[in-house]
C-alpha cells in the first residue's frame, strides 16, 4: 500500500506507535546465550503511543514534555533513524536533523574535511557543496581556521559549524532537539535568528523544547507529550498552559 | 519476524559517489594523519614480514624452496594482510561508527562497506610495491597482468560480504570481535604463505580449494610469477565464493539492522 505522496515540507504522523527492548545494550555472548536458553522474549517499554499529527509545509510544531516523555524518538522517527513498530509516517521531501551538533565531526580532521563528510552525508552533492562551501564556511565564522584541525577549535566554533552545514543545506522539514539551548550567548542568538529566518522562508519546522519562550516565539502549534502519549496538540499559548498546570484534554 | 510490513517509505537521496568518497577518504586520513610516518607504514610492515618470513624459512629451515622467494612471499602477504585488515575494521564498522548510525539517516550497508574499502587505498600501494619487486626480480608484465584487477575486484566483494554479515553480528554479539582476530590469526598457517600450494597432501587440499583467501594468494602467483591467466576453476570459485558471501551478508544485515539503534 503505497500513500499518495506528501508535497516538500509536509510531516505525518498516523497512528505511530514505538517500543524499544528493556533489555538493550551490549551483551556478551554468555549472557546472549543465556537470553536464548530461557527464550522470554524481553519486556519492552512503550516511549511512544497511537501519536498521530499533521504538519502543512511551512507549519512550525513545538514539542513539550518532561524528559523521557518521547520528545527526542518523535524526533528520531521523522528523522528516519528509528522505524515505528507500528502506524506510519511520511514526510515531503528532505530532512535536516539538527539532533546533536557535530556528533559526526573527528578532531584529527580539518574544518573543511568534516564540512565536507557532514554535507555529503546529508545528501548534497559535489556540486552543491561546491557552490555552497563558501557561504557555510563565511556564515559558520571559522573561515581562517578552516584548515586548521579540529581539536584546535574551540566548543564553541564546533558548534557553529555544525550549525552552519545544517542550516546551509536548506532542508525542507528542519529538526530541532534542544539545539538552540546549548552555547553561549551569542551562538543562542544566532541560532534563533537563523531559525527564525527560516521559517519566514516557509521551511517546516518541529523543534523539541523545555524553554517556553523559545517555542512561543518559533512556533505556531505545540504538542504535549508525556510517557509516551500526546496530551494535547493545539494553539502554542493554550497547551502550554495547560502543560504548566498538568491539566488536559485528550486529544479526541 | 515482527517488522512492520510497510518498510521501505523513506530513503535517503543523495550524492553516493560524493558519500563514499568522503567516508572513505576520512577514514584513511584518520588513521594516517596522525601517526609521523604516514603511509608509508603500509610499505614498512610487509616488508619486514616479507624479510623475516625469507629469513626463518629461506635461510633456517633451509632446504627446497620455491624460486624468488621473497616475492613468492610477498604475494601471500599482500592477500592476506589486506584481508585481516578489512575484516576487522568492516566487523567494528556498526559499532565504531555509533554517532553516525544514530544520528544520520545513511543507508546502514555504507558503514560496513565504506570501512572496508577504506583499505584499498593502503592496497593500491601494497600492490604497487610487489609490482616493483616483480620487475626488480627480473619478471616482465605479461598479457596476464590484466588479470590482477579482476580478481582482486572479486576478492574485496568476498570481503565486503563477510564485514557486512560480521559487523551486524557484532552488534548484537560483541565477542564477534574477538572471533574475527583468531579467525585472522589461524588464517595465516592456513593460508599458503610461506608454502607453496604443491606440497598440501592431497587429503587436505578441500581445505584450501575452498579458502577465498587461498584462492587469491594462488591466482596472485599465478599472475605475477607465472605470468599466467589463473585457472579458470580458481577464477569461478572467487566469484561463486563472493557472491554467496554478498547474498548471505546482506540477508543477515537487512535481517538485523532495524534494531541498531536500540543496542549501540
Amino acid at each position: 500500500m503505497r500513500a499518495e505522496r506528501l508535497p516538500s515540507g509536509a510531516v505525518r504522523f498516523d497512528r505511530v506507535t514505538k517500543s524499544f527492548a528493556q533489555q538493550g545494550g551490549p551483551k556478551l555472548l554468555r549472557e546472549r546465550l543465556g537470553d536464548l536458553l530461557a527464550s522470554s522474549k524481553g519486556r519492552r517499554i512503550e516511549v511512544l503511543k497511537d501519536t498521530s499529527f499533521d504538519l502543512a509545509p511551512g507549519e512550525s510544531l513545538g514539542l513539550v514534555g518532561a524528559n523521557g516523555a518521547g520528545k527526542s524518538t518523535l524526533l528520531n522517527l521523522a528523522t528516519g533513524l528509528l522505524d515505528p513498530d507500528s502506524g506510519t509516517i511520511d514526510v515531503g521531501g528532505r530532512v535536516g536533523a539538527l539532533l546533536e551538533l557535530g556528533a559526526g565531526f573527528h578532531h584529527d580532521l580539518t574544518g573543511a574535511e568534516n564540512l565536507r563528510i557532514q554535507a555529503a552525508l546529508m545528501g548534497l552533492s559535489r556540486k552543491d557543496m561546491e557552490t555552497k562551501f563558501d557561504e557555510i564556511a563565511d556564515f559558520s565564522g571559522v573561515r581562517e581556521f578552516i584548515h586548521e584541525p579540529l581539536r584546535t577549535y574551540s566548543q564553541g566554533m564546533i558548534l557553529r559549524l555544525a550549525f552552519s552545514v545544517a542550516v546551509c543545506a536548506s532542508p525542507d522539514v528542519l529538526l530541532i532537539d534542544e539545539m538552540i539551548g546549548v552555547g553561549d550567548q551569542s551562538f543562542k542568538e544566532l541560532s534563533h535568528r537563523k531559525v527564525q529566518e527560516m521559517r519566514s522562508a516557509g521551511h517546516t519546522i518541529l523543534l523539541a523544547s523545555h524553554s517556553e519562550d523559545l517555542i512561543t516565539s518559533l512556533c505556531d502549534r505545540a504538542l504535549w507529550l508525556e510517557r509516551g502519549r500526546v496530551m494535547m496538540l493545539g494553539n502554542v499559548t493554550e497547551v502550554l498552559a495547560a502543560y504548566r498546570t498538568g491539566s488536559h484534554n485528550p486529544v479526541p | 519476524m515482527s517488522t512492520p510490513a510497510r518498510r521501505p517509505r523513506r530513503r535517503w537521496t543523495g550524492d553516493y559517489l560524493y558519500l563514499f568518497e568522503n567516508l572513505v577518504m576520512k577514514d584513511f586520513r584518520v588513521r594516517y594523519r596522525t601517526m609521523s610516518l604516514g603511509v608509508l607504514w603500509s610499505l614498512i610492515n610487509p616488508l619486514v614480514m616479507m624479510t623475516v618470513l625469507t629469513f626463518i624459512f629461506g635461510r633456517v629451515f633451509g632446504g627446497d624452496r620455491p624460486p624468488l622467494f621473497p616475492v613468492f612471499v610477498l604475494c601471500g602477504l599482500v592477500p592476506y594482510n589486506f584481508f585481516t585488515l578489512a575484516f576487522l575494521s568492516g566487523t567494528l564498522s556498526i559499532v565504531d561508527n555509533a554517532p553516525l548510525v544514530k544520528r544520520v539517516p545513511v543507508p546502514r550497508e555504507i558503514v560496513p562497506i565504506v570501512a572496508v574499502l577504506s583499505h584499498v587505498v593502503h592496497l593500491l600501494i601494497q600492490i604497487a610495491l610487489l609490482i616493483v619487486f616483480t620487475l626488480a626480480f627480473g619478471l616482465r608484465p605479461t598479457a596476464a597482468w590484466i588479470w590482477l584487477p579482476v580478481v582482486w575486484i572479486f576478492y574485496i566483494l568476498f570481503i565486503c560480504g563477510l564485514s557486512l554479515g560480521a559487523s551486524a553480528l557484532n552488534v548484537y554479539v560483541r565477542d564477534t570481535r574477538y572471533l574475527v582476530e583468531s579467525f585472522n590469526m589461524i588464517l595465516f598457517y592456513l593460508v599458503p604463505i610461506f608454502y607453496s600450494f604443491e606440497i598440501i597432501p592431497a587429503r587436505y587440499v578441500a581445505l584450501y580449494q575452498f579458502n577465498p583467501v587461498a584462492a587469491m594468494v594462488l591466482a596472485t602467483r599465478n599472475i605475477l610469477l607465472d605470468g599466467k591467466a589463473p585457472p579458470a576453476s580458481l577464477i569461478s570459485n572467487l566469484m561463486v565464493a563472493s557472491a554467496f558471501t554478498v547474498g548471505l551478508g546482506l540477508l543477515i544485515f537487512l535481517n538485523l539492522k532495524s534494531r541498531f539503534y536500540e543496542h549501540i
